[in-house]
């Protein structure tokens, strides 16, 4: 057994919360950069250039990439061998996101009830996935999620029939609706098979792999670079007003499904897909 | 086409305005999104009046991150317009002539427009670094306790916007 104290996954949260919001990841920016020396619409490449300024703005004097910080996503894979000391490990997590999004100037964004509305003014809860995985390592990934964008998130439960050809118009369609109001250049993230719940991860976990990072699995690579294609001559492009850039990457994951199923999620992400990964 | 407007404006303006213009807008605007539109909602059913004089203003569909020591606000791009339309059209009945956001709107909404000559801008989603750069002045002035659903009053100058629907029915998005 490793002892992992829980107030280092504290410390660790609550630094990389700031860092996310305020710079991205070099993948993302080499989206950014490549889009705009690509981009033949004059008003497209005129927000790309926009958000490259932003960029610099936000790491340069510390404000937010955007206002909208989100709500705080956190993968935790967690090796069997970790034996967590000193306290409570989601308590520790929110700890994290609570001094990370003060500390930050970061927006709280969390309401204590999806009805009755309070905000909580800390930002907490995070929304928390936990993985068991072999070893003695905890793998901490965080991804604030904006709402604008997630607003526009899908789960079709397609039957098998659809095969790939449903899973693509799935993909085409959720991308088509969120239009301009995902922020385009967008992220897609996208989860097929498993149960409803399943994919629905799948396709959260897709958004924080490395956009330009391809799946291993022969046929999802190539139905990622074609719907990338596809998705690119939408003309919705950079805030949906044409252009060719309308998704910077589309990121698949799948896993085994029931023989009566083919669920698939979209999870739409915008051009500020915030993900960072630590290892303690 | 660049344009550069001083807000508040009156329907004159909005009369002048086409879908596709880029603009730059300098003076008053004020900040509300979802809970305070909400609230602003109530007060009307109550028959209270809004917490500022809605005519000819222009209304910017934002929730601004914290400010840092020394600066006038936190990060402060648009947020989804969409979210308002249910209660957008009877702020234009009421006089509003202005709309900063980003996103599609619905019919309800682009009939208000026309009816009561309404312009509706997109700010660049995810820009909100940027266009902070463009506000010189931020004030709460009412439902402080809603946080950043706070309505503010900012002053701003050369902020950069899109005309995306015009009064006279033509948008952008299509
Ligand atoms: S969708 Fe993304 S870029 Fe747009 S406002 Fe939300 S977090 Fe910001």
């Amino acid at each position: 057994m490793r002892e992992v104290s829980v107030e280092a996954v504290t410390d660790a949260i609550e630094e990389m919360c700031i860092k996310v919001c305020h710079e991205l990841s070099d993948d993302m920016k080499a989206c950014l950069f490549n889009a705009y020396d690509n981009e033949t619409s004059e008003l497209g490449k005129k927000i790309l250039g926009q958000l490259k300024e932003n960029l610099e703005i936000a790491k340069e004097e510390m404000i937010p990439v955007c206002q909208d910080t989100g709500m705080a996503v956190v993968f935790l894979k967690v090796g069997q061998e970790v034996h967590f000391t000193g306290g409570n490990i989601t308590d520790a997590v929110n700890e994290g996101v609570r001094r990370g999004y003060t500390k930050g100037y970061l927006r709280k964004s969390v309401v204590s009830d999806p009805i009755e509305r309070i905000n909580t003014k800390d930002n907490t809860p995070a929304v928390i996935h936990y993985e068991i995985v072999p070893g003695d390592k905890v793998t901490i990934t965080v991804a604030p999620k904006g709402f604008g964008s997630e607003n526009m998130s899908r789960v079709f439960m397609l039957k098998p029939a659809d095969g790939i050809e449903g899973v693509k118009k799935a993909i085409l369609t959720a991308v088509s609706d969120a239009g301009p109001n995902a922020c385009p250049p967008m992220v897609v993230g996208v989860g097929i098979g498993g149960t409803f719940e399943k994919c629905a991860i799948m396709a959260k976990e897709a958004l924080t792999r490395p956009a330009g990072e391809h799946s291993s699995i022969g046929y999802v690579k190539d139905l990622e670079e074609e719907m990338l294609e596809k998705i690119n001559g939408l003309n919705i492009g950079p805030a949906g007003l044409g252009g060719r850039t309308t998704a910077f990457a589309v990121n698949i994951n799948t896993y085994p499904t029931h023989i009566a199923g083919l669920p698939v999620a979209v999870n739409i992400c915008c051009h500020v897909n915030r993900h960072i990964q630590w290892e303690i | 086409m660049d344009k550069y407007i001083e807000v508040p404006f009156d329907k004159s303006v909005s009369d002048s305005l086409n879908a596709g213009d880029y603009v730059y807008l300098t003076g008053t605007v004020y900040v509300a999104r979802d809970a305070a539109h909400k609230r602003m909602m109530e007060s009307l059913d109550q028959g209270r009046e809004l917490p500022f004089d809605i005519k000819d203003q222009t209304i910017y569909y934002m929730g601004p991150s914290p400010k840092r020591e020394g600066k006038v606000i936190g990060s402060a791009g648009p947020t989804t317009a969409s979210r308002m339309d249910k209660y957008a059209p009877r702020l234009m009945d009421m006089g509003m002539t202005g709309m900063i956001g980003k996103g599609k709107r619905t019919n309800e909404v682009a009939e208000a427009m026309h009816r009561n000559k309404v312009t509706y801008f997109a700010a660049v989603g995810g820009a909100g670094a940027l266009l902070s750069k463009c506000i010189t002045s931020s004030e709460i002035i009412a439902y402080e306790d809603l946080g950043t659903e706070a309505i503010r009053k900012l002053e701003v100058k050369d902020f950069p916007a899109i005309v995306v629907m015009d009064c006279h029915g033509n948008c952008l998005y299509n």
